[in-house]
């Protein structure tokens, strides 16, 4: 008997999964929302396809709760869950055609034969394969065959649908121009979407929500806005953004017992050199004097790698700042000015790398 | 001159020791094999003379050959397609990560290291009317007269010595078939629906298609090739009724055992035929099997 969801929302209770000791997934809650695009963030090995699997029914939790619509679905059988899946590698069957691809999810189902093949194309019309119909996938270009994967995860409605790294096998201008489809093929399904990436783009820019994970836990949960602009974590803070969110050690920018971190676009640049720190009223106490050790023109952007001049006896750290195209870059070697405006620093507890709350930080100062 | 010409030299050089051995022990044999087969001779093989290449004509025309061809397309029947259903139930069956697994790989796989003379002297007394232990659980004409002596089973038992005795091989061509299967494919099948005999169908003897290609035809050409078994079980009897063209050209009781000519005229007819069938089985199911991408 399938199951159907009417809300179809995805809640996990404390979801671990390990494999011969090794957790993959470490106590994992997660709440996604009905009709929600949801991004699993995270470097390779973090446990994000893991935590995905499970959603689809292809791993058992070795702990905890997936909820699928309000029902406990940990011992429903994957294709009794309503949910489709996107792999990484199309998984198309090689010997059939696309027509036929995309039909046997219906098939299986026993869906009548001038049904379900009207339905296919249906969905290949919406993703414009219909010229492809007779093909196999062998006669496709990767943008094709991935398309291909998604009309055959359409052409039976599912209330969730689960991708796993489905962009990441297409050359670059295919995966931008196949994002912009995406966002669109969600507003019209009006579906959940799961979809794990390690690609910060994708998440910041077809995400409603993005979870940020890290061996195998979830660092945060927010909307691609918040995740970039209040980072909970240095993990965060340095996995999203590029150039990454410059942190560095206590005593450089400010004087706490906790790791100061700042956008490269939030940095500016001063070509002429800071005045001697003691005994000079003049100079900001965020200034900071630096040398430029690279300059990247990125055409649209020019990055400005410079290295503190005050160590404080530590690892003398670079920080990267990001300026506009038109301003005058300075030059490699030029000594110049770094400012630090405080309305953009962030604040990380230096032990445990949690971001330290705004309210805390002046109460500690 | 061209290159290719200057460096003709050097090809032939290269070449040499495959085309004398091939020559040596594949050409020459093969053209006297032909040769012989328009030949009467005497049992020695000497003191040839032509008997006309309508000898060939006449072979495949006689009652002899007719009979054996008939024993060996049925014995090619019964073992081929049994054979290849089992080595995928077996391989299929194996193909798990369990505990132990590699026990019954071991085992379903080890025929592959058993000669044909092991293999049949085993089923030989498996199946000996009076102290087999198979002929005893049958019973009937298992103990009298006993199922390689009865007209009607005795091509069936050396079959089922023969499937038993490949298993092994097909066991080990399906299982590395099975084995380069993409996991996605089945996961895939399952989100979308599809129990395990509809991902068997679907997914598993599609993918196995040139793997079954592969090993049917080299199945097949085993079986027009078989002679150990025949020689070992039954001897070409009981009356001709396992006599193979194998048998017909090399067997004790064949009945142009001791004409060379005529012997080779049946070897180069089989020869003909077996690479007219592999031709066949190739041509007709290429066209149905799938190879990667």
């Amino acid at each position: 008997m399938a199951y159907c969801a009417d809300v179809a929302d995805v809640r996990l209770t404390s979801l671990t999964k390990s494999f011969d000791g090794v957790t993959a997934v470490d106590d994992v809650s997660l709440h996604i929302a009905d009709h929600d695009f949801m991004i699993l963030l995270g470097p390779s090995g973090c446990g994000k396809s893991t935590l995905l699997r499970m959603i689809a029914g292809l791993e058992d939790p070795t702990a905890g709760d997936v909820e699928i619509g309000g029902t406990r679905v940990n011992d429903v059988e994957p294709k009794q869950r309503d949910v489709a899946m996107v792999f990484q590698s199309y998984a198309l069957y090689p010997h059939k055609t696309v027509q036929a691809n995309i039909e046997f999810p219906l098939k299986v189902r026993g869906v009548a034969k001038p049904e379900r093949a009207e339905q296919a194309r249906a969905a290949a019309a919406t993703l414009g394969l219909t010229e492809y119909l007779g093909r196999k996938p062998g006669q496709l270009s990767g943008g094709q065959r991935q398309r291909v994967a998604l009309a055959r995860a359409i052409v039976r409605r599912p209330a969730v649908f689960c991708m796993d790294e489905p962009l990441s096998n297409l050359d670059a201008k295919l995966r931008g121009e196949t994002r912009a489809e995406l966002v669109a093929l969600h507003a019209r399904l009006a579906s959940t979407f799961v979809y794990v990436t390690h690609d910060q783009v994708e998440a910041m820019t077809m995400g409603s929500h993005v979870a940020v994970m890290n061996r195998g836990r979830i660092e945060q949960v927010g909307t691609p806005q918040e995740v970039y602009a209040r980072p909970a974590s240095v993990f965060v803070a340095q996995f999203i953004g590029t150039p990454p969110m410059n942190v560095l050690p206590a005593g450089v920018v400010e004087v706490g017992p906790w790791l100061v971190g700042i956008r490269p676009e939030h940095v500016t640049v001063d070509r002429s050199p800071a005045a001697p720190t003691e005994g000079s009223s003049s100079v900001e106490p965020s200034d900071t004097a630096a040398t430029v050790t690279l300059v990247e023109h990125l055409g649209h952007e020019t990055l400005v790698h410079a290295r503190v001049d005050s160590g404080l006896g530590q690892e003398v750290p670079v920080v990267v700042a990001r300026l506009d195209a038109r301003d005058p870059a300075p030059a490699m070697g030029e000594r110049v000015t770094l400012r630090f405006p405080a309305e953009h620093l962030h604040r990380f507890h230096a032990d445990t790398g949690r971001r330290v709350d705004e309210r805390a930080a002046e109460v500690g100062a | 001159m061209s290159r290719r010409w200057r460096d003709l030299p050097f090809a032939v050089a290269f070449l040499a020791p495959s085309l004398l051995i091939l020559s040596a022990f594949v050409l020459y044999p093969l053209g006297r094999a032909v040769w012989l087969g328009h030949q009467r001779c005497d049992a020695t093989g000497a003191n040839c003379r032509s008997n006309g290449w309508d000898q060939y004509v006449d072979v495949f025309r006689s009652e002899e050959f007719q009979q054996a061809l008939g024993v060996t397309v049925r014995f090619a029947l019964l073992t081929v397609p049994v054979g290849l259903a089992l080595g995928i139930a077996l391989a299929v069956l194996a193909d798990k990560h369990l505990r132990g697994i590699g026990f019954f790989r071991t085992v379903f796989s080890s025929t592959v290291a058993t000669s044909v003379a092991v293999a049949s002297l085993m089923w030989f007394f498996l199946l000996n009317p009076s102290v087999g232990v198979l002929a005893d659980w049958i019973g009937g004409v298992a103990k009298n007269p006993g199922l390689l002596r009865d007209e009607d089973t005795a091509l069936w038992a050396v079959a089922v010595s023969s499937i038993w005795a490949n298993l092994g091989f097909t066991f080990i061509v399906v299982t590395a078939g099975l084995q380069s299967i993409p996991a996605e494919l089945y996961e895939s099948a399952r989100v979308d629906g599809a129990g395990g005999w509809t991902r068997f169908s679907n997914v598993t003897l599609p993918m196995l298609g040139p793997t079954l290609l592969f090993a049917g035809v080299v199945l097949t050409s085993r079986a027009f090739q078989a002679y150990g078994e025949f020689d070992l079980l039954t001897g070409g009897g009981p009356n001709g009724s396992t006599t193979s063209l194998t048998y017909l050209v090399y067997g004790n009781n064949s009945i142009i055992k001791n004409n060379v000519g005529l012997q080779a005229a049946v070897a180069v007819l089989l020869f003909v035929v077996l690479i007219l069938l592999s031709a066949l089985q190739i041509r007709g199911v290429e066209r149905r099997v799938h190879y990667g991408n």
